[in-house]
């Protein structure tokens, strides 16, 4: 099946104007432009079932129709802020097919009646960040950016913005922040951006994948988009596989993949043809799955179905460990990245991480207890439903799942 | 030399990015622009910063410390900035890193003789696929070096150290 | 009026209006929500996260939007999630449990969390006994930390982050009170934290550092011990402390202060004013002081204070008894007749004032304010009157401040302008510079110096400012002394009436003029008749002068040589002047701490002070020596009695009619509620138990016809092509007598200096911090030169009380000091 989004894959130069445009590029844009109402172009992303590419899987046309038409100006901020450790679909598509990945935020844009949207890009995403640069302008020469699109009286730009190494600026309220030339820390939400977002103004923050979705589900129809995955999860979804696996990368399949496939056929197996022991579909932040059954391996990776894992699918980047991991070292990886990524805004996440940090590297040193281990898990329980932001909540996930699915491994570390 | 009288085509271009009444949101590219200057940010330029943009030197002050790749101290030329981060660390980053430390004679967070390198152990890169891997920060931007191993990078730093 | 919403909160019913927050609806109900990052006057950030509870909302039908009903009551649905009260809102039929197990767990487990990286040092912590930390660990907190003592973080214990406020970094709980008030209410944002996660602390990177004179008010509401001043910290334990009412004498705004005081080994076992703090008066400074007004009160302790009267005997100044010293005074106003003139300040309180003021009309004498400032009758016709009140100003009013530089001049009166400006106010401000309060305009009006009357009266042209203020419903100027003497500001203050008067802002409620005055009570000596006198010195020579709560002498070289030919010179004040070496006879009165009495403030509320330490030696009040003096000429003036004098006065001066002590000591419920054993709220500012003052009436509020006196064409000179014009401007810290005895704000206070714009100087040849000596008006000095941009072009800026005798507007030179 030809890519959906990783189209470069497929047709070499797509990042080039001249072959986008050839292989239908823009052309949705400027249908919606001129042929399409903004709720018409709103229905269609709804009908299609598409949801959030960056974790949290909302529906993304009830986001947009949940903009404040009554408080204006309107922005569309797309997060290329791709910090969550295991992912690394949202470079490849900026790098690879970048004009489709415009042409979404374009089409978003004026789907909400946005003039300006930028982009924000991880500080670390510098060379990615001219490279946009360089594409928009083109885009503004060849008439699909700037004042007065394709003689309506539309008008759009797109800026790009650099973040400069913060992972929480990927929460849209700290990235809005940090937009806003401030520390990027985390608002009280509600209001929500669609309300409240950027500048105060009403705005639709979306993840680059996200994006990268909507001309071809506008070019090529709702049904053709839901008639891939499976019914939560509609379409295709970009799998960033990572961890012991012998051919890790990017993998485009439709939702409902088994990790058995992705694993095995496209990944080509654990490394050193090691078991699989655990697997994090959703980067440092997820659940540890337990494979300790391999029809676990057999869970189509859809929304719904991973949840009956105990673990969510998140931003689908799938980390395979296997079973020469021992998850008090792999905890105290994932708290020591959390300790240093925490705001300090709210005192659960800054004082738990903290506190966390400390017991992890206490047990994985060997120099831990039993009750070291009980209190780890009781402070990362204390933790959980009390944060300003899902920071914190993250921090805890590999933790608790990590003791209570694989108490093993910590009772071989620590004494009584 | 002032940031103003050094770029005023590129601070103009970056002003233009956002309405003028939150020019404040121009704060992280001008603070790239000053880093370039020296590798890193001096009080002087927060200074001139925080005029421009009519925002106290204190809250710009405040931004430099939260953002990772921003620096308020001179440290070597190039910011060779490792990642061990989980999944790197399951492909071999650990080691990697020590073995760099070896090779290069420092310890994480030092800087060589020469004021050549200054190595830092970093979180997450979205190079999962690619590791072992770094980047290199320094004046003239951020680089990624991907799938490396301790002799490419040993060979990179050579490079470096003759151009330098 | 706003709608009410009812809402269950613990099992209790409580109706509140719509848009509060629940902490605050809480509060109001009795019930207190932990808290360490929501304040009361500052916008729920949620932070802290110490107020979790759990929230109920009734469920509505979606197609009808009613209530769910069950069981004949509204069905409530519990979010599973623990939220924070203070970033929520009331609702109506909301159900909120503070107190259920699941939201005790919640709040037990964030002071646990905030306790893992505090130091626990509450022996040796200035905040312990009245720290919300401390309380809320005993109410709220886990028994035991399950936290490993040795893995605390260890941080700076003493970091100044100026040289007014310290921060202990291990204490602080990064709940970012401090910030946010600095950039939200005060708008100097001179605090901000730096790092992040657990390495997160905050900075200030001012110059000075914490550069705003709001500092100490973080140090209140902080709650925690990470902020204390350097004034009070390690002074006292809070326990230890006694607490008196009383009102701020640095300033016209009259900010409600409690003096905290105990008795003190290192004063000799005498007991003494430890520390100033905010007292609330919603209607006056609500809970803030500004910096001068918390720490420029040692000169109430000072070792030059007179404790005995004094009399000169073959040129020496010698003890004398009270019956001599009055006598001897006496006898001397009684000789002179006409030639008896009186010269007092607004330091002193209305009793004094008005005892001074029948003193002089009784003996045929004169009575002068000594100020550098007119235009006080006008206030007393169409100035502001009952009902008045910053607070509640917003859209609709439009607020003019005038050759004032509020920030520098009132600083609580900053804060209220840029407030109300906030809440929709109209705010006109018209300055020959930059001011701090141009940011919160509406209008800004620069114009040269010399023409305030000229821009006041464009303002009753038509056009969008003039409109502004014409068609607003309310309306208010502030008048200032910027750039203008005696004559200007008397212009000036006309021009303003008149404009008040002619579009009919006068005689309501938040309408009329204030003048923004030198001293606490010069309001209160313009409502007892006292004048000011543009040549002073002229008045002054050869007389019998009588100066109280001034020192001409070491103000104004030419006020020195006129008493130097006066015929009688007696002084009464509080502590040592160059003008008590020159006097005849010196009578030492007691400071404002020792004695009770009222003031007035530029808002025209009398305000009520109280006696919070012992009268130094024999000094005694100031109504009532002037009494003494005053029977010894054969007046009888009530002398023992303050709140006596008060009702003399109420039952002769109109504005004051109807007033008394008790009515003055009379407070109402204020919000928010603060003061009480809940410190975690609104802080360690006091609650208001001994009054919150009474406004006068003014002749257009009683109805009286209002006849403003023509307005001169020009307010003061303008600067002209190659000459250099010194102007006066005001300085919040100065080296006036009273300032100069808190040695912690010397760093602050300077030296004598006079500002430049960059093109003056490089014309004149100057540069940044060169001396140069500066002549203009017979009065001759140094100066330290700085270079400022927003100073005009062509003048000098000459703050006043800092060395240089500055009157009014005067051609100067300059000329740089040799080297030597």
């Amino acid at each position: 099946m030809p890519h959906i989004l990783l189209r470069h894959r497929d047709i070499p130069d797509i990042n080039q104007l001249n072959v986008y445009k050839k292989n239908g590029g823009f052309a949705a844009f400027k249908n919606a432009v001129t042929k399409m109402k903004p709720e018409e172009v709103i229905n269609v992303v709804k009908e299609s079932g598409l949801r959030g590419r960056g974790g949290a899987g909302f529906p993304t046309g009830m986001k947009w129709s949940f903009i404040d038409n009554k408080n204006w100006p309107h922005y569309v901020v797309a997060n290329a802020d791709e910090s969550e450790p295991g992912t690394f679909k949202d470079r490849e598509i900026m790098e690879g097919n970048p004009f489709q990945f415009l042409e979404g935020v374009a089409i978003a844009s004026y789907a909400v009646g946005a003039k300006v949207a930028y982009i924000y890009l991880r500080g670390e995403f510098w060379e990615i960040a001219s490279s946009l640069d360089e594409k928009i302008a083109e885009m503004e020469e060849a008439g699909y950016l700037g004042e007065n699109l394709f003689g309506t009286d539309y008008s759009l730009r797109i800026y790009t913005h650099l973040g400069a190494g913060a992972y929480i600026c990927g929460e849209e309220t700290a990235m809005l922040e940090s937009l806003e030339g401030k520390r990027g820390q985390p608002r009280v939400r509600p209001p929500f951006p669609p309300s409240v977002g950027l500048y105060g103004k009403p705005t639709i923050v979306n993840n680059v994948e996200t994006l990268t979705n909507v001309p071809m589900i506008l070019t090529n129809g709702a049904d053709w988009y839901k008639s891939m995955g499976t019914a939560d999860s509609a379409g295709v979804k970009i799998f960033s596989l990572s961890g012991r696996v012998r051919k890790p990368g990017n993998y485009e399949l439709p939702f409902g993949t088994t990790f058995r496939e992705l694993i095995y056929k496209y990944g080509g197996g654990v490394q050193d043809s090691r078991k699989v022991k655990a697997i994090m579909p959703a980067g440092a932040s997820s659940s540890l799955i337990l494979v300790d059954d391999e029809k676990v391996l057999d869970t189509p990776m859809d929304y719904a179905s991973v949840r009956t894992l105990g673990a969510d699918l998140g931003s689908a980047s799938v980390i395979v460990i296997d079973d020469t991991v021992s998850m008090d070292w792999l905890i105290n990886k994932t708290v020591h990245f959390f300790r240093h990524e925490s705001c300090g805004k709210c005192t659960p996440c800054r004082e738990g991480t903290y506190w966390m940090s400390h017991l992890t590297e206490r047990i994985h040193s060997g120099h831990g207890s039993k009750a070291d281990v009980e209190l780890l898990l009781n402070v990362a329980k204390q933790m959980q439903g009390k944060c300003l932001c899902a920071l914190g909540e993250f921090a805890t996930m590999a933790v608790v799942t990590g003791i209570e699915r694989f108490r093993n491994d910590f009772d071989k570390v620590t004494r009584v | 030399m002032s940031l103003a009288k050094k770029y005023p085509k590129e601070i103009k271009q970056i002003l233009s990015k956002y309405p003028p009444e939150h020019k404040r949101s121009a704060v992280m590219p001008l603070l790239y622009l000053a880093q370039r200057e020296e590798g890193y940010i001096t009080k002087a330029a927060m200074q001139e910063i925080a005029q421009m943009l009519d925002i106290s030197e204190t809250e710009i002050a405040g931004i430099v410390g939260f953002y990772t790749l921003y620096h308020d101290k001179k440290e070597g030329k190039y910011r060779m900035q490792v990642c061990t981060d989980l999944p790197c660390a399951l492909r071999g980053a650990e080691e990697f890193m020590k073995s760099l430390c070896n090779n290069l004679g420092i310890k994480i967070g030092e800087t060589t003789e020469d004021g050549l390198i200054t190595l830092e152990a970093v979180m997450c890169l979205a190079a999962c696929d690619k590791a072992p891997m770094f980047q290199i920060q320094s004046s003239e931007g951020i680089k990624y070096y991907e799938n490396m191993t301790v002799d490419r990078t040993m060979e990179l730093v050579e490079a470096l150290r003759k151009k330098a | 009026m706003t709608k009410q919403v009812t809402l269950t909160i613990d099992g209790k019913q409580v109706t509140v209006p719509e848009g509060m927050g629940l902490v605050d609806a809480a509060k109001m109900a009795g019930i207190d929500i932990p808290v360490f990052c929501h304040h009361p006057k500052l916008k729920p950030v949620g932070m802290c996260r110490m107020c979790l509870v759990e929230i109920g909302r009734p469920v509505r039908d979606r197609a009808t939007g009613q209530f769910v009903m069950e069981n004949g009551a509204p069905k409530i649905q519990f979010l599973p999630k623990l939220e924070t009260a203070c970033t929520n809102k009331v609702e109506e039929g909301m159900v909120v449990l503070t107190r259920s197990e699941k939201a005790k767990a919640g709040q037990r487990g964030t002071i646990e969390f905030l306790l893992t990286s505090h130091p626990l040092d509450c022996p040796i912590c200035d905040k312990g006994g009245e720290c919300p930390l401390q309380n809320l660990t005993m109410a709220y907190g886990p028994g035991q930390s399950r936290f490993l003592y040795d893995e605390k973080m260890h941080l700076a214990k003493q970091v100044p982050l100026g040289e007014l406020i310290w921060l202990d970094r291990e204490r602080c709980i990064q709940c970012a009170r401090c910030i946010r008030f600095q950039d939200e209410i005060v708008g100097d944002s001179v605090l901000a934290f730096d790092e992040r996660g657990r390495s997160m602390q905050i900075v200030s990177f001012s110059d000075p550092g914490f550069d705003s004179i709001f500092s100490g008010n973080t140090t209140d509401i902080c709650p925690v011990g990470a902020l204390t001043t350097a004034d009070f910290r390690f002074g006292a334990r809070p326990w230890e402390l006694q607490a008196q009412a009383s009102i701020c004498t640095q300033c016209p705004v009259g900010c409600n202060i409690t003096l905290n005081t105990r008795r003190e080994a290192k004063a000799g076992g005498r007991i003494v004013v430890k520390r100033v703090m905010p007292r609330q008066n919603e209607e006056v400074n609500e809970i803030w002081i500004c910096d001068k007004g918390r720490f420029a009160y040692h000169y109430t302790e000072g070792k030059q204070r007179l404790t005995r009267p004094l009399i000169r005997r073959d040129g020496k100044l010698t003890r004398a008894s009270w019956d001599g010293a009055t006598k001897f005074a006496a006898e001397n106003f009684l000789q002179a007749k006409k030639d008896f003139v009186i010269l007092a300040s607004g330091r002193l309180s209305n009793e004094d004032l008005f005892n001074l003021k029948s003193l002089a009309d009784h003996a045929g004498g004169k009575a002068y304010l000594y100020s550098h400032m007119a235009g006080g009758e006008l206030t007393t016709l169409v100035g502001v009157g009952p009902g008045t009140n910053f607070g509640e100003m917003g859209k609709g009013t439009t607020i003019v401040v005038v050759a004032s530089n509020l920030y520098e001049e009132a600083p609580i009166w900053y804060l209220r302008v840029k407030q109300a400006a906030e809440r929709g106010a109209t705010l006109i401000v018209m300055n020959p510079r930059e001011t701090k309060l141009d940011r919160y305009a509406s209008f800004v009006v620069r114009y040269a110096y010399g023409d305030e009357v000229k821009v006041v009266h464009d303002l009753g042209k038509k056009g969008r400012i003039g409109d502004a203020f014409a068609k607003a419903e309310n309306a208010v100027i502030l008048y200032g002394s910027e750039g203008l003497g005696i004559a200007g500001t008397a212009a000036l203050a006309s021009a303003c009436a008149k404009l008040l008067n002619d579009t009919d802002h006068i005689g309501r409620p938040n309408n009329g003029l204030i003048g923004v005055w030198g001293r606490a009570n010069d309001q209160g000596a313009w409502e007892m008749g006292f004048r000011v006198e543009e040549d002073l010195a002229r008045a002054l020579k050869g007389k019998a002068v009588y100066i109280v709560g001034a020192d001409p002498v070491g103000d104004d070289p030419k006020l020195a040589r006129a008493l130097e030919s006066a015929a009688f010179v007696a002084v009464q004040d509080v502590m040592e002047t160059a003008t008590t070496e020159i006097a005849d006879v010196v009578l030492p009165a007691q400071a404002f701490t020792e004695r009770e009495g009222t003031l007035t403030s530029g808002e025209r509320r009398v305000q009520r002070f109280y006696p919070a330490v012992p009268v130094t030696g024999d000094a005694r009040p100031d109504f009532s020596i002037t009494a003494q003096i005053a029977r010894h000429m054969g007046i009888i003036l009530e002398g023992t009695s303050v709140s006596a004098v008060f009702d003399i006065l109420a039952a002769s001066v109109k504005s004051f009619e109807g007033l008394n002590y008790a009515r003055l000591a009379e407070v109402k419920p204020q919000f928010p509620i603060v003061g009480r054993a809940d410190l975690y709220y609104g802080g360690t500012t006091y609650e208001n138990t001994q009054g919150m003052g009474a406004h006068l009436s003014a002749a257009a509020t009683r109805g009286e016809t209002v006849r403003i006196p023509r307005v001169p064409k020009e307010a003061a000179p303008r600067p002209k092509e190659n000459e250099l014009l010194a102007v006066p401007i005001v300085k919040v810290y100065d080296r006036g007598t009273t300032m100069m005895y808190s040695e912690l704000l010397h760093e602050r206070i300077g030296e004598a200096s006079i500002s430049l714009n960059p093109e003056t100087a490089k014309k004149l040849d100057l540069t940044v911090g060169q001396r140069v000596n500066i002549s203009f008006d017979g009065v001759n000095g140094e100066a330290l030169v700085k270079v400022d941009e927003t100073v005009p072009v062509g003048v000098a800026l000459v703050p006043r009380s800092m060395g240089l005798a500055i009157r009014g507007p005067a051609s100067a030179k300059v000329r740089l000091q040799k080297v030597k």
